[in-house]
């Protein structure tokens, strides 16, 4: 039993990483049926930037462990958030109407920024810095670490954000009017161009977001780190129905959970393959996902 | 509107190309080092992937992400039996063939069903699990995999020396060619064409999609695991990171940098794959970037690969020509000369 909590307690955690990258892909996703397969690149280079930051704050002697995270993850939200409306302007937008030749220079995307991160920062694994120790409140006899809480509680917070912006302001209203039809949205007079311009931006931003968290957890990051978990991420947006944001949350965690269950019962060898199997299960089974709404195929 | 009657003709410099080519690749074992031998018969090893890969996307239109994984099981099997049950290299190669075939069904009946992106993404999570369950599994000898993998032999002759080893990729080479080349003539041929085109229209004709989507995606694994038994015996060691995700994609890579649906295409483009960065191995570290950047040029600036398809190119002088005359209607039913002029010039 208390293996069972502590795992959950871990699956909680890295599902909010899975659940924040898997929004991007179902935005994206649900806007423009493209599989953003850069997207897990983008967190990676999200994690990056944040450890520049870092590096840049410790030269200024800015040493606060909640100021410097602060800053860090603004920094790089913004930064990642800019690079992700350049990859849509620069691999996407030509091809917006051919769908193989898009997701294979999606591919093309993905190898370019992962060897960029390659060739600018390291081939090896860099450490993050650590600020956070491993001490925090104790649940029901499970060691929990404030990192998890703070992880786990502000993912939480910009997701009812995301949430907020899709369902409540005008510029969300123009992202479900695209996803719907993209031709009677131009109608209307929404700047389409515009609109998947920033649903990239944030997408991005929340990559970016766990990107730098996934460095203070891990205390390590590598140029490759965005591949599988992209991966997992646009498996557990599939888990809850691609397109539909509290399914990627929903997707999100159960994938954790449900990873981290067969890795303290099993074996952790095979927990990727569990995500995998889960995965393809789904697919066969319930294409549209546990919240998604029936779609058509459309060739 | 008059139908396309003939294909068009080959261009002039494909021909030469094609010569060219035939040339070098019959001329190679007499002429070449043992370093350039080496590297034709990697070439020939893209050509049988890029083949089986093509019937898959390039016939039948279906997205396959994690190819790489029948590579794999076709050279483990291969290594398996002639390692552990001290068979000859012939035998296994239809054993290769059945577990190929088998994980093929296996993997398509259910998905083929599905929507063509996630059957990529399905195709990828597979490629991911067969790589990752060699890696953990005792029999396929986990990370270190399999090595000591006897020569093939003919007879009394042992397959050894690199000459000899670029001439059995060749008959494996020349057999999956033909082979393609008469499927794409033949009724499954024809069938896969439709579907790519129009699934609905295809499936309206009497052309049962799904019975027709398996059989190209057990071919293309069959091509896939005959390719892996070649690559076994050539190394005499395989692990599995020779079946990675980025194999996929270069797999992938080929029949795209071709062409679709164009044998002498992916010919060409496993060539450029292979050769490329062998001559861009001073520049190691940039390799990978390159190779990035490429893929997202080359769909940007040539999506049609370098030698497309004849019939790829039929349909687009078609698709050209409509859509012209289309202009010219709306010029005449009393759109300004501007517009008609820019939708011609536009297409």
């Amino acid at each position: 039993m208390e293996i069972a909590l502590q795992q959950l307690v871990n699956g909680l955690t890295v599902g909010a990483f899975y659940a924040l990258i898997a929004l991007g892909y179902t935005m994206v996703y649900g806007i423009i049926r493209l599989i953003n397969f850069a997207h897990g690149d983008v967190y990676a280079v999200g994690a990056f930037f944040g450890l520049s930051t870092y590096g840049l704050l410790a030269l200024l002697h800015i040493d606060s462990p909640f100021l410097s995270t602060l800053l860090a993850l603004v920094v790089s939200m913004c930064c990642t958030g800019l690079l992700g409306m350049v990859l849509y302007r620069v691999a996407y937008r030509p091809l917006l109407h051919a769908r193989l030749s898009i997701l294979i220079s999606a591919i093309g995307a993905s190898l370019t920024l992962e060897y960029a991160l390659f060739l600018i920062y390291s081939p090896s694994f860099l450490v993050y810095p650590h600020l956070f120790g491993r001490e925090g409140p104790t649940l029901a006899g499970i060691q929990v670490s404030w990192l998890q809480v703070l992880i786990f509680v502000s993912s939480i917070v910009l997701m009812a954000g995301l949430y907020t912006v899709v369902h409540r302001t005008k510029v969300g209203m123009a992202m479900r009017a695209l996803a719907i039809n993209q031709d009677a949205a131009r109608l209307m007079g929404i700047n389409v161009n515009r609109v998947i311009s920033l649903t990239f931006f944030i997408g991005s931003t929340l990559a970016s977001f766990a990107g730098v968290l996934t460095g203070l957890y891990y205390s390590q990051i590598s140029f490759l780190m965005g591949f599988l978990i992209g991966l997992k991420a646009f498996t557990a947006a599939v888990l809850g129905g691609i397109g539909n944001i509290p399914g990627a949350v929903l997707g999100g965690f159960l994938l954790g959970v449900l990873e981290s269950l067969a890795a303290g019962y099993y074996s952790s060898r095979w927990k990727d393959v569990v995500a995998f199997a889960v995965l393809i299960f789904i697919l066969v089974v319930r294409p549209r996902g546990l919240l998604g709404e029936r779609v058509v195929e459309r060739m | 509107m008059k139908p396309a009657s003939a294909p068009p003709a080959r261009l002039p410099y494909q021909a030469a190309l094609a010569a060219i080519v035939v040339v070098i690749a019959l001329a190679l074992p007499f002429f070449g080092t043992p370093y350039l031998i080496d590297v034709g018969t990697l070439v020939l090893v893209y050509v049988m992937l890029g083949l089986g890969l093509n019937i898959v996307v390039g016939y039948a239109g279906l997205l396959d992400l994690g190819y790489a994984a029948f590579f794999a099981i076709g050279a483990y099997t291969t290594a398996y039996f002639m390692v552990h049950y001290h068979m000859a290299f012939w035998p296994t190669l239809p054993i290769a063939a059945a577990c190929t075939a088998a994980s093929g069904v296996i993997i398509g009946t259910p998905t083929l069903r599905l929507r063509s992106d996630y059957l990529a993404i399905v195709t990828l999570g597979f490629g991911e699990i067969v790589r990752i369950a060699a890696t953990n599994f005792n029999f396929t000898g986990g990370p270190e995999g399999i090595y000591g993998i006897p020569h093939a032999r003919i007879g009394a002759l042992i397959i050894r020396s690199t000459p000899s080893l670029y001439w059995l990729g060749m008959a494996f080479v020349i057999v999956i060619l033909v082979g393609s080349a008469n499927l794409a003539r033949s009724r499954l041929g024809r069938a896969w064409l439709a579907i790519r085109e129009d699934e609905a229209a295809a499936q309206a004709a009497g052309i049962y999609p799904v019975y027709f989507k398996l059989m190209a995606y057990v071919l293309g694994a069959i091509f896939a695991g005959a390719a892996g038994s070649f690559f076994a015996v050539k190394l005499t060691a395989i692990n599995p990171s020779s079946f990675t995700f980025i194999q996929s994609v270069t797999i992938l890579m080929v029949i795209v940098l071709g062409g679709r649906g164009s044998l002498p295409g992916v010919i060409l483009g496993a060539a450029v794959i292979v050769v490329l960065p062998e001559a861009l191995r001073a520049f190691d570290q940039v390799r990978m970037l390159t190779f990035g950047v490429g893929l997202v040029v080359l769909m940007l600036l040539r999506p049609q690969g370098l030698w497309p398809s004849r019939y790829g190119r039929i349909e687009q002088e078609a698709v050209a020509r409509s859509e012209a005359e289309v202009a010219a209607g709306v010029a005449a039913g009393g759109a300004s000369a501007a517009e008609s002029a820019a939708s011609r010039a536009s297409s």
